[in-house]
């Protein structure tokens, strides 16, 4: 029997979660949008750069939706599955073609089509953009395509509202939620047939990084706990060019070098002078230098690990972790394209980037891994087999993960400007896929399961809250969350080794022991946003904790997963997605292996002619080396 | 935009080990505010939040009294999502962006308040709704056939492109409304952010079709006709959008589609 009245949920309105819910509202099926903020605050609007797609001239020039793919490939190390990559890339033209549509003001050319730009691990130019601020004109369109369907009756949003955990009915198939009003403080359960994860990143679990203050990955965690696994959670990216705050870090987005941009050190170390001062043959374009051919461009994982080991070996402006990034030298029309971010650099930096090179250092940016998601692939490897109602599924039936918070697509490193796109993808693409799900698979409807399995989470997390209300601990949740950000950064970012690790993971359990003596400051039943943060505190914990141990367990070095203790990729033993699951017995992660099947294309060595051996990256580089002019 | 960039003058660092931070708070939607005061160590590159972030870590207040750490709207910390706004030394502006060296340099107390044009949630954060219902009282979207590959959309000319880059830069933030005083907690002005986002989906190809249902809203009660002209919006605009024009705009579109309405008797 059909499901005749079927509801979807959707937690989170980012990108991801606004395309899905435009998707299949329109296909008549009702949605529930819960979001923490306003869903046009949500932190897609960071994303500055641009979105990658082939277009009309790249493909003139030899570019190709297939080599889009080998792109994302050859850039994430190998790690990830080929079909879903394969139809992203595939796709992507359509969905730029959309967003026209939808009236996203992308930067154009005299003639009046799509300016482009170029971005990291590629050598063309295929990313479109609207000035510095594509993420926020993305979301916008979206946003205002849901608000056009929350008029119709098609969407009801619940802002403002926190999710707690999953719904799961006997037989463990997903058949809802439960969340908090985060003003009025309420707990309760919400029915759907199917559950779409599109909550965004965990960058919070490092402390502070380039995302919103929102992206704790603790809606992730929720998921962990309650099942649902994770997959390739150690692979998190470190962008290159970030501006250090005490707050967050803020992003030096990719376009600046897109646009180019140059990075660089005085040759001197400890040079006093101001970078205005210091002559183009005394200045060290390091990348340009050991990568020819990709320049700047180099994708973020290897920049990133250049930055770092030339500040590490003293070469960092004025001896410490800080390096120039240069645009002052390039055309103000060309500046104007990236006013959004000089903007940013101003404002908080309050110097003048237009004219003086800024400082920038890397920082947590993306991750990569994620909500294990499974799909149906075409026989030929050749895509996914497009509304099989799988695509994009955790491993507990009904309950989806799209966008950000979903492992696919970018393996061990992502390229710029592809995360915007599998954010749209997920929802436009896999969209289908949960309302075939809604409409074909589900044989209960979410009305017809007794309403105890709904009950026994509103108390689970009625008993969470109280708990920590009603805490005498000593603990303080954000004194507790900085030494989980300082303990993250310093053990699992740019380097890691396996000696750092285990202290690590030894040192976050305890931490996840202390978090029981969490005490709050505010213990009111009206926006107390102290319960909120200490109770994501507690999930970022574990969290950490399988982003550490899969750091520790994956020995070789992939993308993004630098190890200094084991320096190659190791396809025989770890070219493998590494799949997290809890024990809710033991409290704790356990780790197991998957193969990665290569229907489309077999891994390669990952150098990006690179003309240095790998030998000398850490040896001592000569000061009076000749600059690339 | 202008084809130079002319930066503002960097503030000297003041010469404080400590400095004051008064807080405006109300428990409740109804309960009465009160003011609550807390020291803050000094260092540099401070920004508002980061000083909410501090006191969240230590509520103490000057008197040596534990409270609730503030409640405050926060999510991007980089001036692009519009939540943070409040109003900061009597400023409507976001508490992301506002550094701390610039207000002492004003005067050595820092004072947030919730924004006054919306209703109080709890301290520092207000119930912005109004202006997401405003922009679908007018409508704001590009009425589209439906996600379906249906082709590109219109082309469009560089200047059309950036003017309507500029008005799409809106962040629903609040701080023209908090400026404007024609725009109070109990009556229906729209105000400048929903009238700029008329004109913005007013100039694109297809999201023009729409516009005489926006003319109509606009030319209603709360509408076009409400504004004062004191042209306080486009001063507080953190993203710079040039509202005044938009409001003319408006204005004129108005003006157009009241006579064609007249004539044609629709
Ligand atoms: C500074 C910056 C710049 C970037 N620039 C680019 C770029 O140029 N190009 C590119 O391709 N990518 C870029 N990225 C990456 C890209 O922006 C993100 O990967 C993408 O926006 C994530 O979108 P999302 O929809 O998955 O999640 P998000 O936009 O993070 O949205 C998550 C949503 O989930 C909600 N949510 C979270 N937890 C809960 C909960 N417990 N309960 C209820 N709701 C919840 C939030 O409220 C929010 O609505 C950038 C990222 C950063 C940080
Ligand atoms: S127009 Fe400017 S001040 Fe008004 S809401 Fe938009 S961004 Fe804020």
């Amino acid at each position: 029997m059909a499901n005749s009245k079927p509801r979807v949920i959707v937690v989170g309105g980012g990108l991801a979660g606004l395309s899905a819910t435009v998707k299949i509202a329109e296909s008549g099926v009702p949605v529930d949008l819960f979001s923490m903020v306003p869903v046009k605050r949500s932190h897609s609007v960071c994303a500055q750069g641009g979105i990658n797609a082939s277009n009309e001239v790249a493909r003139q020039q030899g570019y190709s939706e297939w080599m889009h793919v080998d792109e994302t490939l050859y850039g994430g190390d190998f790690l990830q599955h080929q079909p879903p990559v394969y139809d992203m890339c595939h796709e992507a033209p359509k969905i730029i073609a959309l967003l026209d549509r939808m009236g996203v003001p992308f930067n154009r050319t005299p003639e009046g089509n799509h300016d482009l730009r170029m971005f990291g691990g590629s050598l063309f130019k295929r990313t479109h953009f609207a000035g510095a601020t594509t993420g926020q004109q993305l979301l916008y369109a979206l946003d205002e395509q849901t608000r056009r369907h929350e008029a119709e009756g098609k969407v009801k949003k619940y802002e403002f509202w926190e999710f707690l955990w999953p719904v799961l009915d006997d037989s463990g198939v997903c058949k809802g939620i439960v969340a908090q009003d985060m003003r009025s403080m309420e707990i309760r359960a919400f029915r759907a047939d199917a559950v779409i994860m599109a909550t965004g990143g965990c960058g919070m679990v490092y402390g502070k990084s380039t995302m919103s203050v929102i992206c704790t990955g603790g809606a992730a965690a929720r998921c962990f706990q309650a099942g649902a696994w994770l997959g390739n959670p150690e692979m998190i990216q470190v962008h290159p060019t970030a501006i250090p705050g005490e707050d967050k870090c803020r992003l030096m987005s990719e376009s600046a070098r897109g646009e180019g941009g140059r990075v660089w050190v005085p040759r001197k170390k400890n040079d006093p002078r101001g970078p205005g001062e210091i002559p183009e043959n005394e200045r060290w374009y390091f990348l340009e230098e050991k990568y020819p051919k990709y320049g700047n461009l180099v994708p973020r994982d290897i920049a990133t690990r250049e930055l770092f080991f030339i500040c590490q070996q003293g070469y960092g402006v004025g001896g410490g972790r800080m390096v120039y990034l240069d645009v002052s030298q390039l055309p103000m029309e060309t500046k104007r394209k990236l006013a959004g971010i000089l903007e940013i650099y101003e404002k908080f930096i309050g110097e003048n980037p237009y004219e003086v090179a800024m400082r920038i250092f890397p920082a947590v940016h993306y991750s990569m891994g994620g909500m294990y998601t499974t799909y149906t692939g075409k026989p030929d490897g050749k895509g996914m087999v497009p509304g099989a109602p799988n695509n994009m599924s955790t491993n507990i039936p009904g309950l989806y993960a799209f966008g950000e918070v979903n492992y696919q697509y970018h393996g061990a490193n992502r390229l710029g400007a592809n995360a915007l796109l599998n954010c749209i993808f997920d929802g436009l693409f896999n969209g289908p896929s949960v309302v075939n799900y809604v409409r074909d698979v589900v044989k209960a409807p979410a009305d017809h399961t007794p309403s105890g399995a709904f009950d026994a989470i509103v108390s689970q997390e009625e008993g969470r809250m109280r708990r920590l209300l009603e805490s005498k601990g000593t603990v303080n949740p954000y004194k507790l969350h900085a030494r989980l950000g300082d303990e993250m950064t310093d053990a699992c970012t740019v380097v890691r080794e396996e000696g750092r690790l285990k202290q690590a993971l030894e040192n976050v359990r305890n931490m996840r022991e202390e978090f029981k003596g969490v005490r709050l400051t505010d213990t009111g039943m009206w926006t107390n946003q102290n319960l909120s943060f200490a109770r994501a505190v507690g999930d970022m914990l574990l969290y950490g904790e399988a982003i550490v141990l899969g750091a520790l367990e994956r020995r070789e070095s992939r993308g993004a997963h630098y190890r200094i203790d084991y320096q190659d990729r190791n396809d025989e033993k770890f070219l493998k997605t590494t799949v997290a699951k809890f024990n809710p017995v033991t409290n704790s992660v356990r780790l197991e292996y998957e193969e990665v099947p290569l229907p489309l294309l077999q891994p390669r060595s990952r150098t990006y002619g690179a003309v240095e051996t790998k030998a000398e990256k850490t040896a001592e580089a000569p000061a009076t080396v000749a600059g690339k002019a | 935009m202008t084809a130079t960039h002319t930066s503002a003058p960097k503030v000297p660092a003041p010469n404080v080990k400590q400095f004051t931070v008064k807080v405006k708070r109300q428990d409740k939607p109804d309960s009465t505010p009160y003011w609550d005061e807390f020291v803050v160590p000094y260092q540099p590159n401070l920004n508002v939040i980061i000083v909410l972030q501090w006191i969240a870590a230590n509520p103490i207040t000057t008197a040596g009294k534990e409270v609730a750490p503030v409640a405050w709207e926060a999510a991007c910390l980089e001036e692009v999502c519009g939540s943070c706004t409040v109003n900061i030394n009597g400023r409507a502006r976001q508490a992301c962006s506002t550094l701390i060296d610039v207000l002492l340099a004003e005067g050595p107390v820092v004072e947030l308040a919730p924004l006054t044009k919306f209703p109080v949630i709890r301290d520092l954060a207000v119930d912005r709704q109004r202006m997401f219902d405003s922009l679908i009282a007018i409508k704001a979207w590009v009425p589209i056939d439906g996600t379906h590959a249906l082709g590109q959309g219109p082309k469009e000319s560089p200047p059309n492109q950036e003017t309507r880059y500029a008005l799409s830069r809106c962040m629903t933030c609040g701080c023209c409304l908090e400026a404007c005083p024609q725009y109070t907690l109990d009556n229906s002005f729209i105000g400048a952010a929903a009238i700029s986002q008329a004109r913005y989906f007013n100039m694109h190809g297809t999201g023009k079709t729409l516009s005489d249902h926006r003319l109509t809203v606009l030319e209603g009660p709360g509408g076009i006709t409400d504004c004062g002209n004191s042209q306080n919006c486009v001063k507080v605009c953190p993203k710079e959008i040039p509202l005044t024009e938009s409001i003319a705009s408006i204005g004129r579109q108005t003006t157009v589609h009241a006579i064609g309405k007249f004539f044609t008797g629709k």
